[in-house]
């Protein structure tokens, strides 16, 4: 097989300004407040005007009845690029090669990439029971467990399959937690042991508490330009080498093991012209560790099924032989809704722009993140994923 | 293996009574159709009629050749369990109230995966599961998995409980003890395991065939309970109303002919008034207190029965008043299940054909017996169902009607 992708690269185009508005559990405040902030913050560290931002990227669950087009009003911008983006935790990936290609081809100069949501007490049952027609007829009727119940199939089934224990996920989120305490944004501010992650409380077994992300609200944001641009703006900025997206991949499978990533990979290491063993540190979604660990196979990191022996060869923790999650990951950051699909973006941003302070893994030259998002009803159908590289 | 159910002990009236609530009911309307065939106790999945692809959830188009000509047909429900999980955390306060609650996602030999609810003795991921279509307490289909073979007590799975109307240890209101069907109704309720069992009878001071024998059962209580006496009625009800947990209406008033036959309207308004204001007068009376057990405990108020007919669906002009008063039961039996929903107590409708009795003396075989009635009845409660068409007659003239209903009415005709 022709290793050579067919697809054109990104050349010239860069992500800068990795921006987060603080997380909280609870917000009084709506989807468009969060990322209103995230724009005003945007602006100011970019330094450019509010003017000049001829583009526009929106994630977010919680801004109904708006969609991004309605939001241009609210945050008064007349951009002449603009995509909404409902893809949940792929949704980074996804505005990043979308808004790549609007810059390199010159639709849009700026484009600014954002995604928030805000948490009120009982908006997440609202989001759960009107997720999508097949999750209100297909699965949310069945105990409401919303996706704990859903990543607690494809957990126990993985483990089943592959001879996985749970202490095996276990060290994933003891590493991310590890991370998690040196990032200032992360609302878990405890260290977390194995043993205590193995006898939390059950939640929908084999899931238990530190399995499952805590939804919050918070916003993410980031900018997409020229390298030029970037320059004369004196902004730090990162390359982007490759990507790929994928939806619905693999419908025959009984229970997914196995995301569009399988399917892709190899496309996307030969854009950038790199391989797996180029990766310095990867920014996978995870919501639930079982789907972390899918990403570190899928992206050729070990075999299908050998992921067991990857974990306990490894380590995850920023320091680590395998720097994974640095900030934390939701699990240990919070799920600020779509912002979820955002924060390894921005995590990987700031490595590789030297911003990640007391976390930064040494030399990091090339990062790979990674998005996954939507259980439609039995599986997550979006999947993509972006390999970025010191500019 | 599943513990058998033990009778409850008795309510301290003192203690407040759980409110019900309902599982999530919203549905979109192509989904409906796992609903209408669970009301009949069936579990259908749709089916491409172009390339013969089985899929679920529903959707509008076949998700392998895009044809909208998608058909709902009977599956097996035979399949693998590919995975279990147990929620001990929801977020609806029906599941809430009854955690923990068992789910698992099945492969069916069809080649659908599903999430269904898990039956407290399917073993392990791996093992082979029979999965079924079951009302739940929202009115709305949900898939249930089920085990691959019968197992002891399986009817009394405490998860498999919440979607059934099972009389076992239930007390039982049956309208009329007089008529063979009556008394078979209550002789099979006492088999399945009902607690208690109030038989009316119309006209306490007259002996009847039967009355004897229904006196030496101890789960028995004879009660005066005459339909067109409003007050009768609102009294009985006042008595028993608060530990009534399933009403079977088996009343009724049936007399041959149509418009024609007949002079005056005298034997129409008789049975009106059994057929149609007794459903309603009875509705008044025990609707409140049903609506307010809806969740009291392992023997809450669970269903009213209504015995109708098949000749409620489209009018058969020989017994064509009768066939009116059942239309017109029918019609208002839909109303009561619309208003007992909010608590979870499911209305069930019962369309014989023909029944075995005097009343149908000329009426030509099949004929439906009193003690096949009395067994659709409790099988009805014990699956779960919602509409049942007991006899050769109610199914064929069901799936004549469903055909075409403008051909039942000529056919019908005569």
């Amino acid at each position: 097989m022709d290793k050579r992708s067919a697809r054109r690269g990104y050349e010239g185009v860069v992500a800068v300004v990795p921006i987060t508005v603080p997380y909280v559990r609870y917000s009084i405040r709506t989807a468009h407040w969060f990322l209103a902030r995230v724009l005003a913050e945007l602006i100011r560290a970019s330094g450019i005007d509010k003017a000049s931002i001829d583009g526009l990227c929106v994630s977010s669950f919680t801004l109904a009845p708006d969609t991004a087009i309605g939001l241009t009003q609210h945050l008064g911008v007349s951009p002449r690029w603009l995509d909404h983006i409902p893809l949940g935790g792929a949704s980074g990936v996804v505005a990043l090669r979308r808004a790549a290609r609007a810059v390199q081809c010159g639709d849009a100069q700026v484009v600014a990439c954002i995604s928030g949501d805000t948490n009120h007490v009982d908006s997440f049952r609202l989001t759960l029971s009107n997720f999508s027609s097949f999750a209100r007829d297909a699965v949310y009727p069945y105990g409401a467990g919303g996706p704990n119940a859903s990543f607690a199939f494809l957990t126990a089934n993985y483990m089943r399959e592959f001879g996985l224990e749970r202490a095996d996920f276990g060290k994933l989120c003891v590493a991310q937690r590890d991370n998690a305490l040196r990032y200032p944004q992360a609302l878990f501010k405890r260290p977390l042991g194995l043993q205590e992650y193995l006898d939390a409380r059950p939640i929908a077994e084999p899931l238990r508490l530190f399995d499952c992300v805590m939804p919050c609200a918070g916003a993410e944001g980031f900018l997409v330009m020229s390298a030029d641009r970037a320059r004369s703006l004196g902004l730090a900025a990162v390359q982007v080498l490759g990507t790929i997206e994928r939806h619905n991949s693999y419908p025959d499978d009984p229970v997914q093991v196995r995301g569009g990533w399988a399917m892709d990979r190899d496309d996307l290491y030969a854009q950038a012209g790199r391989g797996p063993q180029d990766v310095d540190l990867m920014q996978a979604y995870d919501d639930y560790p079982v789907i972390s660990l899918m990403q570190i196979e899928d992206l050729g990191f070990c075999q299908k099924g050998e992921g067991a022996r990857f974990i306990r060869e490894h380590s995850f923790t920023w320091d680590g032989n395998f720097p994974f999650n640095t900030s934390g990951g939701q699990l240990s950051v919070g799920q600020a809704g779509a912002a979820g699909g955002y924060l390894g973006m921005i995590e990987a941003l700031r490595q590789l722009t030297d911003a990640a302070a007391d976390r930064q893994v040494a030399k990091a030259q090339t990062a790979l993140v990674s998005g996954f998002g939507m259980i439609n009803f039995d599986r997550g159908l979006a999947s993509g994923a972006a390999l970025l590289g010191r500019a | 293996m599943t513990s058998p159910l033990t009778r409850p002990r008795r309510k301290n009236p003192v203690l407040r009574t759980r409110l019900p609530n309902l599982p999530p009911g919203g549905r979109s309307r192509v989904a409906l159709g796992l609903t209408a065939a669970a009301a009949l106790g069936r579990f259908e999945l749709q089916c491409c009629r172009d390339c013969g692809k089985v899929q679920y959830p529903p959707s509008e188009a076949c998700q392998v050749c895009l044809s909208e000509r998608l058909q709902w047909r009977e599956q097996s429900g035979a399949g693998e369990l590919l995975a279990v999980t147990e929620l001990a955390h929801s977020n609806d306060l029906f599941f809430r109230e009854r955690l923990p609650w068992r789910l698992g996602m099945v492969r069916l030999d069809c080649a659908v995966t599903v999430v269904a609810h898990l039956h407290g003795d399917c073993a392990a991921a791996g093992a082979r599961v029979r999965v079924e279509a079951v009302l739940d307490r929202s009115g709305q289909g949900v898939l249930i998995a089920m085990p691959d073979k019968e197992t002891a007590h399986m009817a009394d799975d405490p998860q498999l409980r919440e979607f059934t109307c099972d009389p076992k240890y239930r007390k039982v209101l049956v309208t009329d003890g007089r008529t063979a069907v009556g008394q078979a109704i209550v002789h099979s309720l006492i088999r399945a395991g009902a607690d208690l069992i109030w038989v009316g009878q119309s006209e306490p001071w007259k002996q009847f065939p039967g009355i004897e024998a229904l006196r030496t059962l101890p789960q028995v209580s004879l009660v005066p309970l005459d339909l067109s006496d409003s007050e009768a009625v609102s009294e009985l009800c006042a008595e028993i109303g608060g530990r009534v947990d399933i009403v079977i209406n088996n009343a009724e008033l049936h007399r041959p002919f149509g418009i024609a036959a007949r002079a005056g309207i005298e034997a129409a308004r008789a049975e009106m008034d059994i057929n149609y204001f007794g459903l309603l007068r009875l509705a008044q009376g025990l609707g409140p207190a049903l609506r307010a057990r809806g969740a009291d405990g392992q023997s809450s108020a669970v269903a009213w029965v209504n015995l109708l007919s098949i000749y409620a669906l489209s009018n058969y002009p020989p017994h064509g008043t009768f066939s009116a008063s059942k239309a017109a039961a029918l019609s208002l039996a839909q109303c009561l299940r619309a208003e007992m929903r909010p608590a979870g107590v499911r209305v069930i409708n019962v369309f014989p054909g023909p029944i075995d009795d005097e009343w149908n003396q000329t009426v030509l075989p099949p004929k439906v017996s009193a003690a096949a009635l009395a067994t659709a009845i409790t099988r009805a409660l014990q699956q779960g169902i919602e509409d049942v068409f007991p006899g050769d007659v109610a199914q064929e003239w069901l799936a004549r009607w469903r055909d075409n209903p403008k051909a039942l009415e000529r056919e019908l005709a005569g």
